[in-house]
């Protein structure tokens, strides 16, 4: 073997490692995420309190736990729908709120709030069943158009389903009742797992395990897809109907996700990036190490909005405000180059 | 399925294209017609046409990625699925732009791809042949250099080195050296007939009569989507076919090598 081939070969090695790296920091975050909190005490719960005190075992068991697995796999799902979404659409500025899917999910909770009761169900629904619509609005728009390639005309497509649902959304909190049902709207739009139970869990996994699965397991297949019609063609690949796969496969894990926990903005943006920044752009990397930094930026981020303040700091914000400002000290400190 | 034209020897022929005709949409006019040629193995084909005469067409229909209303393809007197054809013909697309950062070896071994099933990544072995792809080119130096940081010349030896993973029988290029400077247009032509000389069938489309009559033994000329004339360089690259191909007085000399050099006025 050439001294180069060894020396791809200890790259390869090198990144496995820090995967696996990254994957232990994110199972020690989780445990000692299980003794963050403001029950009983302020910030810290010590592990000597749970084995006197019932109801704050039973804090931890049932509404931590299951609220730090959701964060994790919130942030999981929305990193690996983003860098599947900018790898096919070739555009490091996607994510899965492309294609209508977000601006459906937020039509579809504002309907359920207003006009289907506003029980948790409706709500729920209401945003999976509208994501998932837009998707399917945007593809089936996407083969009438004849113009440009199958990106640019999916992105035109998009454009046109997310006006329409944003005027929906429009007219739906227009027609709502201010003291009642837009704040729920407005909540629901700022994102948040205060409410999630065990049972919110077991919903989603059955959606997004399999969904996360079939994007990990096919994301070397993902720098294929990447390439031109004509090209990824070349090599075997069937683009359009492969792409269709990995775009369902995201939507419906990400439907599933901000169903529960309403809009989380930036994860399915920066993550992506910074995986990408300090992993390789080879989608074998950065498809594993953008679900593992996801998992660990959201859970991070919901440790904050559940423990700083003794009222609840709305996730979305978090998510966006603590985004924005990685994403400009990675800027400003040149770290964003490192991988060019 | 072999055709029913038994007369004409297919057996030598890399391609065999038999009453080839399409066209874009129904309403349209056809881009390619009435083709029906063999594409020699073993040999360096150049496609040479104008702008607009349908060689990019007809390279796309070998592909199997446009689908012809009439007319059959044979590659090596066989039809193949679209999987086993990824593995005979190998692609240098025209342009292609970066979208991310791979790098050198993270491009080549897409060219694997056709040898591995949806969930399977390369292992070792892909690497080996990737590398030896790499070696071929001259560019295994650089294989952790990312894409984007390379010059057109050196970006254009990856992707061929890309193709030559996929180890296939048939090498197709189109328009290989159209954005590439002088030199950097004449590395690629000279390797390959360094290919050719290793057996390696190459076609590739031009629109320099110059890149055909130095680089290519058998000629294709295209006007207006229909084959003007095919057949070796001699009996093709003359100024009388040159210039009915593209509409100029053009003129071919020898040099004192006895090679050919297309004038063109």
């Amino acid at each position: 073997m050439s001294a180069e081939a060894q020396a791809a070969t200890a790259r390869v090695a090198q990144f496995r490692r820090r995967l696996w790296a990254l994957a232990g920091v994110l199972l020690l975050g989780m445990t000692l995420s299980l003794f963050l909190g403001r029950y009983p005490g302020p910030y810290f719960t010590p592990p000597a309190t749970l084995r006197d005190n019932e109801l704050a075992r039973a804090v931890v068991l049932n509404l931590r736990l299951p609220r730090i697995l959701a964060a994790v796999l919130l942030g999981a799902t929305l990193a690996a729908a983003g860098t599947t979404f900018q790898l096919i659409f070739r555009n490091p500025l996607v994510d899965a709120g492309f294609l209508g899917v977000s601006q459906g999910a937020a039509f579809g909770a504002s309907l359920g709030i207003v006009l289907l009761g506003g029980s948790a169900a409706m709500v729920q629904g209401g945003a999976a069943v509208f994501a998932f619509l837009g998707l399917a609005a945007s593809y089936l728009m996407a083969q009438r158009l004849r113009l440009g390639d199958w990106v640019l005309r999916l992105v035109m497509a998009g454009i046109g389903v997310a006006a329409f649902y944003s005027a929906g959304t429009g007219i739906i909190k227009y027609l709502a009742d201010p003291l009642k049902q837009l704040p729920d709207i407005t909540f629901w739009l700022l994102g948040g797992l205060w409410a999630i139970t065990w049972q919110d869990v077991l919903h989603i996994l059955p959606v997004v395990l399999p969904a996360l699965a079939i994007i990990f397991l096919m994301r070397w297949r993902l720098n294929l897809l990447s390439l031109r019609d004509a090209t990824a063609f070349s090599l075997g690949a069937l683009p359009g109907r492969e792409r269709l796969v990995m775009l369902i496969a995201s939507v419906a894990a990400t439907a599933a996700v901000v169903s529960k926990a309403g809009q989380i903005g930036w994860v399915g943006l920066i993550v992506p990036h910074i995986a990408r920044r300090t992993l390789g752009a080879d989608a074998q990397a950065a498809v594993p190490g953008g679900m593992l930094l996801g998992g660990l930026f959201v859970l991070l981020c919901d440790d904050l909005a559940r423990t700083v303040l003794s009222g609840e700091i709305p996730l979305g914000i978090l998510t966006s405000l603590i985004g924005a400002v990685v994403f400009f000290s990675l800027l400003l400190s040149n770290k964003l180059e490192l991988k060019r | 399925m072999m055709c029913e034209d038994s007369r004409r020897d297919t057996s030598r022929a890399a391609i065999s294209l038999h009453d080839l005709a399409f066209r874009y949409a129904a309403d349209a006019p056809d881009v390619v017609q009435d083709i029906t040629l063999d594409l020699p193995s073993s040999a360096v084909t150049a496609i040479l046409g104008p702008n607009g005469s349908g060689k990019t067409t007809l390279l796309h229909l070998i592909l199997g990625l446009l689908t012809p209303q009439r007319g059959r393809i044979s590659l090596n007197g066989e039809f193949h699925s679209h999987r086993r054809a990824s593995r005979v013909l190998g692609l240098v697309p025209q342009e292609e732009p970066p979208a991310f950062n791979l790098n050198v070896l993270e491009t080549v071994l897409l060219g694997r791809a056709p040898y591995l099933n949806l969930l399977q990544r390369p292992s070792e072995r892909d690497y080996a042949t990737a590398f030896r792809a790499l070696e071929t080119v001259g560019m295994a130096a650089l294989w952790d250099r990312p894409i984007p940081a390379l010059s057109g010349g050196e970006r254009q030896l990856v992707i061929l080195a890309r193709a030559l993973t996929q180890e296939p029988d048939i090498l197709l290029l189109d328009e290989p050296t159209s954005h590439l400077d002088v030199g950097n247009a004449r590395r690629i032509l000279n390797l390959m007939r360094d290919l050719r000389a290793q057996g390696q069938t190459v076609i590739f489309t031009t629109h320099d009569p110059n890149a055909a009559a130095t680089t290519a033994d058998h000629v294709v000329l295209m006007r207006q989507g229909r084959v003007l004339r095919a057949g070796a360089v001699a009996e093709t690259l003359t100024g009388n076919y040159l210039s009915a191909t593209y509409d100029v007085p053009i003129d071919v000399v020898q040099d004192r090598q006895e090679r050919l050099l297309v004038v063109i006025y």
